[in-house]
């Protein structure tokens, strides 16, 4: 985990690892292996000019002997090292591959298998923007950790490894030279890593600040139009651009100059081994204190390959301190996907099943193995609720819906309407108070159970990407064709389905896009009625539907309805008028209940409401 | 499509220039510097020569501190050039879409035009830092270091040309593969990310049918067939580290054989073979980065797609030439107006012929679907009319000019949006100059003077994104304020009133009706209460005008006026709207 100052917590690097390793065991141990071969293998061929040069060339020279045989045999023993190399790297780069695509490819499907679990409140409580992102940006920045910055990390320490035991090997000295180099260049970058903090942080600042300028501009698009705004909010868009950019170019700016300094520090380095190592190797200085741990003194031959030896070395430490910041960025990704991981699911600790039988009834089935038929009566008894403590939303609710009754709700917005039918199928939970369902604590059925028991309209309708048929069919995956047809008939959305370009197959896109809100409802009324669920909700289901066409479907709503316990939610009294109950709700409160006659007698706040609306007549 | 990202360039031309030239100048010093350790070898080392050490390594110390100069310079001239050129698309693309006419708008979501503006922004700007800094290094370290490498010894040169060949060879081979399919890839992500979106969005209905499963499917089938794709593209790219080892492997191989050849023959000095092996590395780095700046560019290419359509989207609609400024009173007139909303899709309007007289108030109803928002967005030139014209003050609007016209046909819009800022910002969105007293006026003609001067803060009350911190009624309140401020010769409420109360909605168009007589009223409502006072009503069904007359007569003898009126009057069938 890592906070805001971009400290590293080691818990989330260590579930990091754990992911990683899981199901890749063997892998992983394979990888390591190979990455430490080739990397063996690279450096062979560096130490092979030490070799060629001292071991061949020098002593051709010297004895003047023109036998090239020996540089043959010692190239074709290099060449199998290589190749060995070769085979090792291709292999750990294609591991690698499957490592990371499948742990990203299990982390997405655990990702969403708990996401689906979380409560409701989850996804009310933050953007869906923020939610999205963790799918997108956060597991995206680790496919970068996994597959790349995790085994170039490995490759980085095994070079420096290895590469600092050979220049031990060859001078103690002259490695001094070259740590020394590299823990400057080390903390040159961690300096300006520091440095440009400052700067990256402003620049996500802005990036905040831009960004939500434009979506709120683009999204009132119809508006700065309609009021000739267009010059005055690009003049605003211009300013703010203008500051993101300035605060782009200082973070990127610090960020540009790590690669030069870096590579020049290297190449100072270079000089100075070379320097003290010409003068070495010329001066009579070579004894033990110059030598390397092979014990003989520094030949030029050990030079030259010593040379590239501190090119090897400070490049992946470099690199090492430069992917710092990309890993830190990671785990902060993988911090946010582990916030999504760690949200407690929903419970369910209900045991009360519900199933369908031959007949078509549905029964309840209890842990001890008991039948009891589904009836349909639901009662609230004191009820209390609130979304966020300290802001109560309902008070002391006390209602029951005997089996095929139509309870309907009328008040004004946040009156309460919505959160009592939230409560039912516990898409929240109640904090005071008791609700059953036939007699059962809702808290001991089991929510699938109680949730495939109640059939829900929603006012916001939401389709899926698919055809018209698999979106009737949601409310009943094993619904045939013609059941869809025949719910689509009830609702009296068969008529516009069959204009669709392809009918029933058309293809919806994106929540119903090219579909007028009415038609939407009308789809996501026969999505319920295909479910046929023994107990409906309906929020506001018709709201978009003109009043010819709701009348021309009253019918079909009403047969749905018939002998199904129903709560409704509606603002236009055709829809509530024949409700065997009214609820009238008044912050929080049911204030008035009765029948429609019932209500208008009594004068209270239902007559103002009733009568308010009454102003032609 | 990219020539569209060249035109942004504008002022960072020079930048944009001299990054690459600072680059080069970098990559001279970084290519001669193997040059110069092969002396130190060569002059100092072997010929035992201190003085030439020094000398040589001077010189190498000069070249390294050049070379980081010039490092430094390219970084900050391509930081500045990229990021330059980055705002320069984004204010582009927000000037563009400021030229959107409506229709235009209907083509883009607001997702999708965000996105466009920052993540598409921000790759294409990694991109163009890239280019500037690694497009023209590689390149020139390659040459340069071949150039070195002949004249160091021209026939070892030859193991550098058929390096270079092959590996170029095989890395173009390893990007065609692999990009055709990241492209396919981006494709897959975005059904993966369609599925999440659906479901987070819809969770209310994935829940309530209890279809977490059937859910967890469809992503699963997403996300296995990205894993596929995915696998065999990255599959693919992991040929490059092996065949990289291949031919450095090799060119080594061959370096020692033939340079050992050469060093004993006299022909080459082993400073000049440690400098040879130098050049090897350099040219497949050099290599290397070229295939990753192809995948830079291929991925991309996506973004600066999606940005040039932005950018060179035509606007549909344009000030006419020698527009007219003024326009003279609130009279309306529809001629033959057919409108359709897609070229050649069916019409939306067929055949609508009226004729609104100055100052008259005319209410608008009909069905979901039925047209009456549509004929009312034609009147300000939201949309341009398929056949036919529309009227105002007896010019055709297309001959007005844009902004003159909405200023003198206000709209409150049936989605009104208000915008962050105080009470006051917002209103000042109808007059820029107004002031307090004006604005406070507008408000109590709007009713919506009494629930701000409630506020604590009154009319400098802070107004989140999108008003939410304000009741439906109370926004829809302080748009028609808005409007207000404007004077229009004509107003068009469309279904502005929706929210709030009845008995509220009467009081406004009582002061509508005293205060603004001279002003043509247009209000569009499937509500019956609203418009049944109106001069005169129309009535549409199906984009047709179904009747034109006063609430009288109409209920004499209009079918559907009939049916809405009993609908919503007679046996009590009316409307709960809300009282908050």
């Amino acid at each position: 985990m890592s906070d805001r100052r971009g400290n590293l917590k080691i818990s989330t690097v260590a579930r990091l690892f754990k992911l990683i390793l899981q199901k890749n065991k063997w892998k992983i141990a394979v990888v390591l292996l190979c990455i430490l071969v080739s990397t063996l293998a690279t450096l062979a061929s560096t130490l092979f000019t030490k070799t060629l040069l001292d071991e061949y060339v020098v002593p051709m020279l010297k004895s003047g002997l023109r036998d090239y045989s020996p540089i043959a045999a010692a190239l074709f023993r290099l060449g199998v090292v290589l190749g060995i190399g070769v085979i090792a790297s291709y292999s750990y780069n294609l591991l690698t591959v499957y490592i990371s695509q499948g742990t990203l490819k299990a982390l997405r499907h655990s990702l969403f298998e708990h996401m689906e679990k979380l409560p409701l409140s989850y996804f009310d409580s933050r953007s869906h923007g923020d939610i999205m992102s963790v799918y997108t940006n956060d597991v995206d920045t680790l496919r970068q950790v996994i597959g790349q910055t995790i085994p170039r990390l490995f490759q980085s320490v095994v070079t420096v490894v290895s590469t600092f035991v050979s220049m031990l090997v060859l001078s103690i000295p002259l490695s001094l030279v070259s740590v020394i180099m590299a823990v400057i260049m080390f903390f040159t970058t961690r300096y300006l890593g520091k440095l440009s903090k400052k700067h990256f942080k402003k620049r996500q600042q802005m990036l905040g600040t831009v960004n939500g300028y434009i979506e709120e501009m683009v999204s009132g698009q119809r508006v700065i139009k309609v009021y000739c705004h267009e010059n005055k909010t690009t003049e605003e868009f211009s300013i703010l651009n203008n500051q993101l950019r300035q605060s782009v170019y200082n973070a990127n700016k610090i960020g540009n100059i790590v690669m030069p300094v870096n590579g020049n520090i290297g190449n100072l380095g270079y000089v100075l081994i070379a320097t003290v190592g010409a003068a070495v190797a010329l001066s009579s200085l070579s004894g033990f204190f110059f030598c390397g741990l092979n014990g003989s003194a520094l030949t030029l031959g050990a030079l030259v390959a010593f040379l590239t030896l501190h090119k090897n070395f400070t490049r992946p430490v470099s690199q090492i301190s430069n992917e710092i910041n990309s890993i830190v960025m990671a785990v902060a990704g993988a911090d946010r996907v582990y916030e999504l991981l760690d949200q407690k699911a929903e419970e369910n600790e209900g045991s009360v099943t519900l199933h369908k039988e031959g007949d078509g009834k549905w029964n309840w089935r209890t842990k001890d193995g008991r039948s009891v038929p589904l009836k349909g009566e639901v009662s609230l008894s004191d009820v209390d609720f609130s979304y966020v403590k300290g802001k109560q939303i309902l008070y002391d609710i006390n209602l029951t819906a005997y089996p095929g009754q139509k309870i309907a709700f009328v008040g004004g917005t946040g009156a309460g309407k919505t959160t009592i039918t939230n409560l039912i199928n516990r898409f929240y939970e109640i904090q005071e108070g008791r609700i059953t369902y036939d007699g059962f604590n809702i808290r001991e059925i089991e929510k699938n159970s109680l949730r495939q028991s109640l059939g829900i309209v929603l006012q916001e309708t939401h389709l899926f990407t698919g055809s018209v048929f698999d979106n009737i069919r949601y409310g009943r995956l094993d619904a045939t064709e013609a059941d869809c047809i025949k719910a689509a008939k009830l609702v009296l959305a068969d008529s516009f389905i069959r204009r669709l370009p392809n009918g029933y197959h058309t293809i919806i896109s994106a929540d119903g896009g090219n579909l007028s809100h009415g038609e939407k409802q009308l789809l996501s009324i026969a999505r319920a009625a295909v479910a046929a669920p023994p107990v409906l909700i309906l929020d506001e289901a018709t709201s978009s539907i003109d009043t010819r066409t709701e009348k021309l479907i009253q019918s079909g709503m009403d047969s749905l309805m018939q002998g199904r316990t129903t709560f409704v939610i509606a603002h236009r009294l055709s829809t509530i008028l024949n409700a065997d109950y009214i609820m009238v709700m008044d912050k929080g409160r049911i204030i008035e209940r009765g029948k429609h006659h019932e209500l208008l007698a009594l004068r209270g706040k239902y007559y103002e409401l009733f009568t308010g609306n009454q102003i032609i007549s | 499509m990219f020539k569209t990202i060249f035109k942004q360039v504008r002022q960072y031309k020079t930048a944009a220039i001299l990054t690459p030239i600072w680059t080069a100048a970098e990559v001279v010093m970084g290519v001669l510097i193997p040059y110069v350790t092969a002396s130190i070898i060569d002059k100092g080392i072997n010929a035992g020569s201190m003085p030439d050490v020094y000398r040589y390594g001077i010189y190498m110390l000069l070249m390294a501190l050049l070379s980081l100069m010039f490092g430094i310079l390219a970084g900050r001239f391509a930081a500045y050039s990229s990021t330059g050129i980055a705002a320069n698309l984004r204010e582009a693309m927000y000037r563009n879409i400021q030229r959107f006419s409506f229709s235009d708008i209907d083509k883009y979501s607001t997702a999708g035009l965000v996105t466009r503006m920052t993540t598409d922004v921000a790759n294409v700007q990694n991109a163009i830092q890239m280019l500037l800094r690694v497009s023209f290094r590689a390149p020139l370290n390659l040459i340069s270091s071949v150039v070195m490498c002949f004249f160091i010894n021209a026939k070892l040169s030859i193991i550098f040309i058929v390096a270079i060949t092959i590996l170029a060879t095989m890395l173009t081979l390893i990007i065609k593969r692999a990009s055709k399919l990241f492209q396919e890839i981006f494709k897959k992500y975005d059904n993966l990310n369609a599925v999440v979106q659906e479901n987070v969005s819809a969770i209310r209905v994935v829940k309530a049918f209890v279809r977490e499963h059937h859910e967890l499917g469809k992503l699963d089938r997403a996300a296995l067939s990205l894993y596929k794709l995915n696998v065999s593209a990255e599959a693919i790219m992991a040929l490059n580290g092996p065949i990289m080892n291949i031919v450095v492997y090799g060119s080594i191989i061959s370096l020692s054989w033939f340079g050992a050849h050469y060093i004993v023959e006299g022909t080459l000095t082993t400073g000049q073979l440690t400098s040879l092996f130098s050049y090897v590395m350099m040219v497949l780095q050099a290599l290397m980065m070229l295939s990753m700046i192809f995948v830079q560019l291929t991925m991309s290419s996506a973004s600066v797609k999606r940005i040039a359509q932005v950018i060179e989207e035509e606007p549909d609609m344009d000030n006419p030439e020698s527009p007219i400024t003024e326009v003279e009173d609130g009279s309306i007139e529809f001629e033959h107006v057919y409108f359709s909303y897609k070229k050649g899709g069916d019409y939306a309007l067929e055949d609508i012929n009226l004729k609104i007289e100055s100052g008259q108030t005319i209410g608008i109803i009909g069905g979901t679907g039925s047209g009456k928002s549509t004929l009312g967005s034609l009147v300000c030139r939201l949309y341009d009319v398929s056949r036919g014209k529309v009227k105002v003050a007896g010019v055709d609007v297309k001959r007005y000019d844009l902004t003159a016209l909405r200023n003198q046909v206000a709209v409150v819009l049936q989605n009104n949006t208000l915008f962050s800022g105080t009470i006051i910002d917002n209103l000042r969105w109808g007059k820029e100059d107004a002031t307090e007293e004006e604005c406070r006026q507008a408000c109590i003609a709007a009713c919506a003077d009494e629930f701000i001067s409630s506020l604590p803060n009154g009319y400098h009350t802070k107004v989140e994104q999108g008003g939410a911190n304000f009741s439906g009624g109370q926004k829809q309140r302080l748009c028609i304020a808005r409007a207000l401020l404007k004077r229009p010769k004509i107003l068009i409420l469309d279904d502005s009133t929706s929210a709030v109360d009845t008995a509220t909605d009467g009081k406004i168009r009582k002061t509508f009706k005293v205060e603004m007589q001279e002003t043509t009223k247009i209000i569009i409502s499937h509500r019956i209460s609203s418009i049944c006072h109106a001069d005169k009503i129309v009535v549409m069904e199906d984009g047709l005008i179904k009747g034109f007359d006063t609430h009288d007569n109409l209920l004499a003898g209009n079918e559907i006026y009939k049916d809405i009126y009993n609908m919503q009057t007679s046996g009590g069938q009316g409307d709960f709207d809300e009282i908050t």
